[in-house]
């Protein structure tokens, strides 16, 4: 049997970049936006597209890209479960670059998620699982859906929707600090509380926003991780894994069961590390209850208590462990697969160039599902 | 432009005798004989696992169960006039369904207790399609 444990520390991140400007971009098509990141993160490692003999990305297919950019992948992958999808993809590299299937991963995101430029329509569904039986009951995209388990969070332990505004209130305080970031105005709990309903628990700010960019990622193997411009982000733990794709079919309404028996321990043994060595977190939000549940799923908090922990503001600029430091779904920019964005954001804290940035920073988690609670991906990063 | 129509659902060969049964009325579920727990939606085997026997039957369920969770949409569906209740019930002998909740004009959390219980109502939306709606049991 092989051990996951000696991959870790034996692949890294050493080129990342997103779109020039992430937000409200017309003038730029899907693929568009995945050849400006891609462009841009090989840039950033002193690569061309020459370099690339491995391809990974989502939301579009391997294929597509790969006749857009004009390569010839030998490795790739389309693994493709909704925003997590990229953390996924950087497991899989790591995987890929040791088995010396691939030598450069390039890892793609783009999404024209507001202005639906060069975006593929939806198919026919209503002879699907969920077709048959969620949407006749007026299902209406993921505010509707990834919203239903709170209620039973809420009954089960005390969650308030105080709980759930103080997380959107603590991640536009980071928010302020970045000048990317769509949301930059401090809110209140208030603020959040008179936002309007969109479907009770959540209002308008407990939603992520609905915007166009991209990110893209190089991975190369521990032997040359060290030969380019910017120092590099070591991948130390990953884990992924799926338990359902329909809301209405998730195991357990109060806990995220894939990601606390799966995708935490895995990473964590992985990378050989404990809760107290993770120095800051991305926790895909895109909801105010998303990162509440990832706190409690991944075992930093107890079972519960993720509601508290955020409302004690702990998450916040002077926290003691900051959590979504770019402004998160929430604030900065949501795509519609906003895992990319949570990798990048990682790999700016640890390499000392985030917009807010965290004092000595050597180790990031980064958190996120894909669908409606359906899938977990957990990365481990390190710069040591 | 006109409204988007309600989302319909087209059966399988699979799903065909639960949704043939609810144009008679009947909530028909499927068990596994193996673990005699209940499961929805239907396929032809138990999807519980620890389990995944392939020997299930057809059986006619209460149609009790009790409120697992829901939402409150205000803004939803197009074809729905808002607020309306997604809700997801937990049925008596096992498996969970989506669903809308009947005889709330105004739903508010405060009506809506999680795991209050809940019985099946019938909704006929045209001749070959009746969907399941479930009402919470008065106290
Ligand atoms: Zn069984």
């Amino acid at each position: 049997m092989f051990d996951s444990r000696e991959l870790s520390h034996k692949v890294a991140i050493v080129g990342a970049a997103e779109t020039d400007t992430v937000g409200v971009l017309p003038n730029h098509s899907v693929l568009q936006l995945h050849a400006e990141s891609a462009f841009n993160a090989l840039r950033d490692a002193g690569l061309t597209l020459d370099d690339v003999d491995g391809l990974a990305t989502a939301g579009v297919s391997p294929a597509a890209l790969t006749e857009y950019l004009g390569i010839m992948p030998r490795w790739l992958d389309g693994t493709a479960v909704g925003g997590g999808s990229f953390l996924m993809h950087v497991g899989h590299a790591v995987a890929a670059i040791a088995a010396g299937y691939a030598d450069v991963v390039l890892v793609t995101h783009g999404e024209s998620g507001r202005s639906r430029v060069g975006a593929a329509g939806p198919g026919r569904t209503d002879s699907t699982p969920g077709g048959q039986f969620d949407a006749p009951f007026g299902t209406f995209g993921p505010p509707t859906m990834f919203s239903v388990p709170i209620a039973a969070h809420m009954a089960r332990y005390g969650t308030t929707e105080e709980h759930l505004a103080a997380v959107s209130v603590a991640t536009r305080q980071w928010a302020t600090m970045n000048p990317r970031a769509m949301m930059r105005d401090p809110i209140t709990i208030d603020d959040v509380l008179a936002s309007r309903l969109i479907a009770w628990p959540l209002r308008l700010l407990n939603c992520c926003l609905v915007t166009d960019g991209g990110g893209a990622l190089v991975l190369v193997s521990e032997a040359r991780a060290r030969d380019f411009p910017k120092p590099p982000v070591w991948v130390l733990g990953r884990g992924e894994a799926v338990q359902h794709t329909n809301i209405s079919q998730m195991w357990d309404f109060t806990e995220w069961t894939a990601a606390s028996r799966i995708t935490g321990p895995e990473a964590f043994r992985m990378a050989d590390l404990d809760h107290s060595a993770i120095d800051h977190l991305m926790l895909y939000d895109a909801f105010s209850h998303t990162p509440i549940y990832a706190m409690e799923a991944l075992g930093f908090v107890k079972e519960g208590d993720g509601g508290p922990w955020f409302a004690e503001m702990r998450s916040a600029p002077g926290g003691v462990l900051p959590v979504n430091t770019n402004g998160g779904g929430l604030s900065y920019t949501h795509t519609g697969m906003y895992g990319m964005f949570a990798i990048q954001e990682a790999v700016r804290q640890l390499r000392g160039e985030a917009a807010a940035q965290v004092d000595g920073v050597q180790t990031s988690l980064v958190h996120a599902p894909g669908g409606m609670f359906s899938a977990t991906a957990t990365l481990i990063l390190g710069n040591q | 432009m006109t409204t988007p129509a309600r989302p319909l659902p087209a059966p399988t060969p699979e799903t065909r005798e639960y949704w043939d049964g609810l144009k008679r009325h009947e909530l028909r579920l499927q068990r596994c004989r193996a673990c005699s727990r209940a499961y929805f939606y239907p396929r032809p085997f138990c999807p519980y696992p620890g389990c995944h026997s392939q020997d299930v039957e057809w059986f006619t369920a209460s149609g009790r169960g009790n409120l697992a969770s829901y939402v409150i949409v205000h803004r939803g569906h197009p074809a729905f006039g808002t607020p309306y209740v997604l809700a997801v019930v937990e049925m008596t002998e096992g498996g969970r369904m989506m669903t809308n909740l009947s005889g709330i004009d105004d739903p508010t959390p405060e009506a809506l207790p999680v795991g209050a219980e809940m019985e099946i109502d019938f909704e006929d939306v045209n001749d070959a399609l009746t969907l399941p709606s479930w009402r919470l049991v008065k106290g």
